[in-house]
């Protein structure tokens, strides 16, 4: 990928391996820009997870993974600093949804202030949570109940609050791991009508096993096979002429 | 039609079956029906406010009463007492250590220390109270050369802590990875992930734990006997010996004067054990996610 303006994270050599014997992720480089979305394409196993999850350092919460290479987040390697600075500057989002399931609505926007520690003054909390919830769409539904528990929320209501959750700290890179794949088909437009916004605040990278949905959102897209970066282009040129013989069998379905 | 006898034939079987369970089920329960039933006829006449405010009363005052064909004055209040203290005590030091072990032994479930230490909860629970008493006996009383309050809280803080922490470390095991690795990926250092997120989250279970944990203890006697060993009087010092109605209870029995009141004493705890077990049922219901 060639025509990058103004990289916001790059990934130099990065290899991922759980267990040494198994090495999920090989030799991956790559740079994403700034304000944009990139999607992570692949058959199911094929590392995209597992790169991503680099990239917040959650792999340090197992022992048996190592991470190698080198991972830029303006220019300055994330993987050598202190791991609660990076997360708290990018953001994840989980496949299924997560809210603290004892902290209601309110309390779970806040979420990321209250675990770091950082305590905020009665009016900041209350702006701070209308304008999360407004940047997620979630404002009008939920006003009412902002004291009801996150659990109560419909699947895709849940997902959103995460979102909200996530972008409160104002990270510069959100992350999401099939975000959408437990959801249904409304909520799922919904979320992707919201990113498309969001990017103006916050890049975003996102897993997805779902082509047309990497289609219609996202301005880049990797493809990886078997734990390699294959192919990684604008979405709408690869998606037209992919340069890759297992990148034109994944995208016409030939592939799992 | 034979299919149709065939039906026939397999709805009768399970009827059948359905009876045999219902009169199986009917079968457990007539030892614990028969208990209440005994020990709420024997024991109700003397429950009143006098019996759960006074202290035992001594062997002449309750003789001279039995032979005026008087009730038996006085009550159990120096055992409640005892045993609220006692409890209490060893409730303050076994919730936390017994939490904090709970959950580093579900953090570090594959480390082999972790699973020694897991072993070791399993032996300690399965281990007889009456030689937790010993022990303590042992290691308390004799050093401190004399029985006391503090020395009984010792025995049951050992026999509740490994409820606690099986208690605390099953409930935590249950609990989705997501939900820590959601609270990390928001840049939250351990412990206060722990202490925000996990630990709420499986309160309601843990706190029926320790519910059932003081349920268990609370009728012990062996551990007691060497180490509380008993008294007559309301005493709220841990450090001398103090009585516990369970304690009491085998006092009155070897005492003739006093074995009326035997039963309301086993209907007082009866009561108690009963209660602590279905809040713990209640809370395990209301707060479950
Ligand atoms: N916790 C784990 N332990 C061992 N191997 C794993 C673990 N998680 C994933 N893998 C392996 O790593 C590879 C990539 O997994 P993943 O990144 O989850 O794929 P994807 O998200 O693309 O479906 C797979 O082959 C999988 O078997
Ligand atoms: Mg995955």
């Amino acid at each position: 990928m060639e025509n990058i303006v103004d990289p916001i994270l790059e990934i130099k050599d990065v290899s991922i391996s759980y267990d040494k014997n198994v090495t999920a992720v090989k030799n991956v480089s790559a740079c994403v820009e700034r304000n944009t979305i990139t999607a992570i394409m692949g058959p199911s196993g094929c590392g995209k997870s597992t790169l991503l999850r680099a990239v917040n350092r959650m792999h340090e919460l197992y022992k048996n993974i190592t991470v190698t290479g080198e991972i830029l987040l303006n220019g300055e390697n994330i993987l050598t600093r202190d791991p609660i600075e990076v997360r708290r500057n990018i953001g994840m989002v989980f496949q299924r949804p997560n809210p603290f399931p004892t902290m209601s609505i309110y309390d779970n926007v806040l979420a990321g202030y209250t675990l770091n520690g950082i305590s905020l003054s009665k009016h900041k909390r209350d702006d701070l949570v209308e304008k999360c919830l407004r940047n997620v769409a979630l404002w009008d539904e939920v006003k009412d109940v902002l004291n009801k528990r996150g659990t109560f929320l419909s699947g895709g209501q849940q997902q959103r609050l995460c979102i909200a959750r996530s972008l409160a700290l104002q990270p510069e890179i959100l992350l999401m791991d099939e975000p959408t794949s437990a959801l249904d088909p409304i909520a799922t437009k919904h979320i992707e009508d919201l990113l498309v916004k969001l990017k103006k605040e916050v890049t975003i990278l996102i897993v997805t096993h779902n082509m047309s949905q990497a289609m219609r959102i996202s301005d880049r897209s990797m493809f990886m096979f078997l734990g390699e970066l294959i192919e990684y282009d604008d979405t709408k040129r690869m998606f037209e002429s992919p340069k890759d013989d297992r990148t034109r069998a994944y995208l016409t379905g030939q592939m799992g | 039609m034979k299919k149709d006898s065939n039906v026939k034939a397999r709805i009768f079987k399970n009827n059948l079956l359905y009876v045999v369970v219902c009169v199986m089920s009917a079968l457990t329960a007539i030892p614990l029906l028969a208990i209440l039933g005994e020990v709420l006829v024997k024991g109700w006449q003397q429950l009143g406010w006098s019996f759960l405010t006074e202290a035992t009363p001594n062997a002449f005052k309750a003789m001279m009463a039995a032979q005026k064909g008087e009730p038996i004055p006085g009550g159990i209040a120096n055992g409640i007492v005892g045993t609220l203290m006692m409890l209490f005590t060893a409730a303050v030091v076994a919730i936390p250590v017994g939490i904090l072990c709970g959950i580093c032994l579900s953090e570090f479930r594959k480390n082999w220390f972790a699973k020694t230490v897991s072993y070791i909860t399993d032996l300690l629970q399965g281990t007889p109270s009456i030689i937790i008493g010993i022990i303590v006996y042992i290691w308390v009383v004799v050093p401190m050369k004399g029985y006391s309050g503090f020395a009984g809280s010792v025995a049951l803080f050992i026999m509740m802590l490994p409820l606690i922490i099986r208690s605390t470390e099953e409930t935590m095991k249950i609990l989705p990875e997501s939900l820590k690795e959601a609270g990390l990926a928001l840049g939250g250092n351990y412990w206060r992930v722990m202490l925000k997120v996990m630990l709420p989250a499986s309160f309601g279970s843990i706190f029926t734990g320790i519910l059932l944990a003081v349920s268990r203890v609370v009728g012990e006697t062996a551990p007691l006997m060497f180490t509380a060993l008993g008294g007559a009087v309301i005493s709220y010092d841990l450090g001398r010996p103090m009585s516990a109605v369970p304690l009491m209870i085998w006092e009155f029995f070897n005492d003739p004067n006093l074995q009326d009141l035997i039963w309301g004493a086993s209907l007082f705890l009866l009561t108690l054990v009963l209660c602590l077990n279905l809040l713990a049922k209640r809370i395990a219901k209301k707060w479950k996610i």
